[in-house]
């Protein structure tokens, strides 16, 4: 009953409240003037009828009749501009005259009223724009969008939308000023930032207040500079950790100086490129899968050119490093001439699939997915490498291989083949890699020379024979680069890391997490 | 290593440099012996890196230091050099200005930067050549064999060594020319570089110099502190237990090592006319290694013998087939280290040493 009488009194009210705001289509088709407030007055009525009114107007199609009724011609008959309603229109119409002023003064309404949109997306992006163009003329037509909005994100970029209109005002009070400096503070990013720190003159509070929300915004973009360095510095570490796992099998736990491992990855590479060149022309539907083929292939690719190099060549040199070092070096030019030559010196286009390109935002992080992909990919890898290690019978005979090489022997395995099955598998996870980078860097003959150094480093600063240590020194090294990178630049930040590195060798030459025990020895 | 070869390998040398020079300056073009200057520069580039080879074969070959950096010696040498020469341009480059070296005012630096200073001077540059080199070897030297870095360890942070030097020489504003390096040379202690005379003076001199090399080091390694360095080379800790102390062997020998391989470069560079970062990658100090290997490790003669040989392959390779080069210079690793440990004169010697004991045999009744 109540509800009833409640509604009764609205209903006989409403007349008033029309008549208290006027009609705002008054004065439309008079002067130019006259036709340019009338379009003011409708942008911020809130009447329904205004935006098709305006819209007709700026296509020509708004007519005004001698007795100053306004009618909207469409295909199907006239329409009356103020009411909505089709109707027979009056004889003696005239089209509204326009002039830029009209014509720009349309363009400003149509844009408050998009505020009033069905769709919420466009509301938000309405509102952005008032926020950009920080418009105090768009604060009548906000204001009335705020009282409507329903939607809790829409209306957060409303209220910023208002405390930026209102910050340009001219003549609001100090107290609206600080509480849009609030909500500005509270958006917190670099645009709210330049804006706040752009308000010059205002009482000293004013002045004050916003002068502690930009070092409160510099302080929470700090914050988010600082989880983007660890972002890329993760994503630096976890390409570091993809190249040097499999160093950490040959070199970390062989101790076999493979100067070729650059080559491996190298092969790994290209090896998606031939997968990807096939797919291409006898599945390009899979093409988008390609990767995931790529990565078996990559992997027997380089493990099978791991286990030949065992065989032919490293198996010869066991218990004399230099000589290794020296002959995989010699094996790892004429790889590279090898490739050069069939594929040539130019870098091959390896595609990037859909769902690895582009990047999203969380909170003020930009994630790119190929770098989260490579991410969770290294982390995948070394699970495996570590479970293969652990759980596998190969792993077990690895293990005991390497620990103890004669009682090994001596229970039944057969060493040289065990031997040439870890460097295969070694080798297989730097082809693994080889995808991975092919990725993020030019598929040239010279990929893995780029990487060699920076692995033989994370191995040895990890502590050799350990991947745990090789995770933990991949990431700090990863990290530790990007963050020096903004204070020295990116070649002085590899500099540096280098230098620390070869410092860091020298107070501890077993690595982070040295083997103890008699296996060191050995 | 004997006595006998390595007098040979002198007189070779001496004789060689000498002979090309009277073959550039004496006979008239179109003699059949006249030797072209180019000919000339390139014997002259042999020898540098031969005085390389012998800096590395004296580290490796003697105290068992496989260095994968040696070249960034000889690339600091060839700077030092390189910036003395970029101040005898004085206004002659293409912007004419006294002070600053052309790249600088194409950079827009205002004044020359505090550690170009003095190197107008030859004697403090040449004092450079030594210094720059030895003071490098001698921190990082005394870093790593304190702390007993050793065996493949120290190779792979040697190469990280000059692998770090590249990238700081590659920047502009490291303030030696970035990726341009040093270049346009005009002149040396006043005397015009292009003149044929002066190639033939850098070639003989380059000839004194590694003679002086191979003297030094046959001293070092014949005398006693020779013999305990043979000793590190071999067992490092049982020599350690006998009361010696290997790292100061070690320093001592790899110090004096950068100083002869910065020498190298300070005589290459007026040679080759340009000095780059390009000289500090990696590969290089790895390939000067092979020079050593391919020669014979511990035999100094060999490590001239060498760097020749190598260089002079090379030189062929790349005009010929030059996309042969990498696969031979490949193979040779492989080849030398599986089926030629002891490098040339290691199969020489051994084959003096199976005659020997064939006559020895016929003697005894």
């Amino acid at each position: 009953m109540k509800l009833l009488r409640c509604l009764l009194v609205l209903l006989a009210l409403a007349p008033f409240a029309a008549r208290a705001q006027d009609d705002p289509f008054a004065g439309m088709g008079g002067s130019f003037d006259e036709t340019k407030h009338a379009i003011e007055a409708l942008a911020v009525s809130g009447n329904t009828q205004a935006e098709p009114a305006i819209v007709a107007l700026q296509d020509g199609k708004l007519f005004i009749a001698p007795d100053k009724s306004l009618w909207i011609k469409t295909e199907s008959g006239a329409i009356n501009a103020r009411t909505g309603e089709k109707a027979e229109a009056p004889g003696g119409l005239k089209p509204v005259k326009k002039n830029n002023a009209v014509r720009e003064a349309a363009n400003a309404a149509l844009g408050s009223l998009t505020l009033f949109s069905a769709d919420p997306a466009i509301r938000k992006k309405a509102a952005e724009a008032v926020f950009r163009s920080r418009d105090p003329a768009a604060l009548p037509a906000l204001g009335r969008a705020l009282d409507k909005e329903t939607d809790a994100g829409v209306r957060a970029i409303m209220e910023q939308a208002r405390a930026a209109a209102l910050l340009s005002a001219p003549d609001t009070a100090d107290a609206d000023r600080i509480a849009a400096i609030g909500v500005l503070r509270a958006r917190g990013d670099l645009e709210a930032s330049s804006l706040l720190s752009s308000i010059n003159g205002g009482s000293p509070e004013v002045v004050k207040s916003a002068a502690d929300a930009v070092a409160s915004i510099a302080r929470v973009q700090q914050l988010w500079t600082l989880a983007q360095g660890v972002f890329y510095g993760l994503s630096l570490g976890s390409v570091l950790l993809l190249a040097a796992a499999g160093l950490a099998i040959t070199f970390g736990v062989m101790g076999v100086i493979n100067m070729a491992h650059g080559e491996m990855v190298m092969l790994g590479a290209y090896t998606t490129f031939v997968v990807q060149q096939a797919l291409q022309t006898y599945a390009p539907s899979l093409m988008g899968a390609g990767l995931l083929f790529a990565i078996p292939a990559a992997f027997i690719v380089s493990g099978t050119a791991g286990i030949a190099i065992e065989r032919l060549l490293i198996r010869f040199l066991y218990g004399r490093p230099l000589e290794t070092l020296l002959a995989t070096w010699g094996l790892s030019l004429m790889l590279q001439q090898a490739v050069r030559t069939v594929f040539g010196a130019s870098n091959r286009d390896v595609t990037t699939p859909a769902w690895m390109s582009g990047a999203t935002m969380w909170g003020g992080l930009t994630i790119t997915y190929n770098r989260l992909y490579i991410i969770i990919f290294a982390a995948l890898v070394l699970a495996a490498l570590m479970a293969a290690l652990r759980f596998t019978s190969l792993g077990l005979q690895m293990r005991a291989v390497t620990q103890n090489r004669r009682m090994a022997a001596a229970m039944g395995i057969r060493t040289p083949w065990i031997d040439a099955l870890t460097f295969g598998l070694g080798s297989g996870v730097a082809g693994m890699a080889g995808v991975a980078l092919s990725q993020i860097d030019n598929v040239s003959p010279n990929l893995g020379q780029g990487y060699i150094i920076d692995s033989f480093m994370v191995v040895v600063f990890g502590g050799v024979g350990n991947l745990w240590g090789t995770l933990v020194s991949a990431l700090t090294l990863g990290i530790a680069n990007k963050f020096i990178e903004p204070l020295a630049g990116a070649v002085l930040a590899k500099i540096l890391v280098l230098v620390l590195l070869i410092l860091f060798i020298q107070r501890k030459p077993r690595g982070l997490f040295p083997l103890k025990g008699r296996a060191v020895e050995a | 290593m004997s006595r006998v070869s390595l007098n040979l390998c002198l007189l070779g040398v001496m004789g060689g440099a000498v002979l090309l020079a009277i073959g550039n300056l004496m006979m008239p073009e179109g003699s059949a012996y006249h030797v072209p200057t180019y000919a000339v520069s390139l014997a002259g580039k042999y020898l540098c890196y031969a005085m390389l080879a012998v800096a590395v074969d004296l580290v490796w070959g003697f105290a068992g230091i496989l260095s994968l950096g040696h070249a960034a010696f000889f690339a600091l040498g060839g700077y030092a050099m390189g910036m003395y020469l970029m101040r005898q341009i004085g206004t002659r480059g293409v912007y004419g200005n006294a002070i600053l070296p052309d790249f600088m005012v194409f950079l827009n630096y205002k004044e020359l930067p505090w550690y170009w200073h003095g190197f107008d001077n030859p004697a403090f540059a040449i004092l450079m050549v030594v210094v720059i080199p030895g003071v490098l070897a001698l921190i990082f030297g005394w870093l790593a064999f304190r702390s007993r870095v050793s065996g493949v360890y120290l190779s792979i942070i040697t190469q990280a060594l000059t692998y770090a030097l590249l990238l700081a020489f590659f920047r502009n504003d490291m303030g030696l020319g970035g990726n341009n390096g040093l270049t346009d040379f005009k002149d040396m202690f006043g005397i015009p570089l292009q003149a044929d005379s002066t190639r033939c003076g850098l070639l003989v001199a380059s000839a004194i110099f590694l003679a002086l090399a191979l003297l030094v080091a046959r001293y070092v390694v014949t005398s006693r502190f020779g013999k305990v360095l043979i000793a590190v080379r071999d067992t490092e800790s049982r020599t350690r237990f006998l009361g010696y102390r290997p790292e100061a062997y070690k320093l001592f020998v790899f110090v004096l090592s950068a100083v002869m391989a910065g020498i190298g470069g300070a005589l290459y560079v007026p040679q080759i006319g340009i000095i780059n970062p390009g000289e500090f990658s990696p590969a290089n100090s790895i390939e000067s290694v092979i020079w050593v290997a391919v020669g014979g490790r511990g035999t100094l003669v060999g490590a001239v013998l060498g760097a020749v040989l190598v260089n002079f392959g090379k030189t062929i390779f790349t005009g010929v087939l030059p996309e042969l080069w990498l696969f031979a210079l490949g193979a040779l690793f492989i080849l030398v280290t599986l089926l030629l440990p002891g490098g040339i004169l290691g199969l020489l010697n051994r084959q003096a040493r199976r005659a020997k004991p064939a006559k020895a045999a016929e003697a005894a009744p």
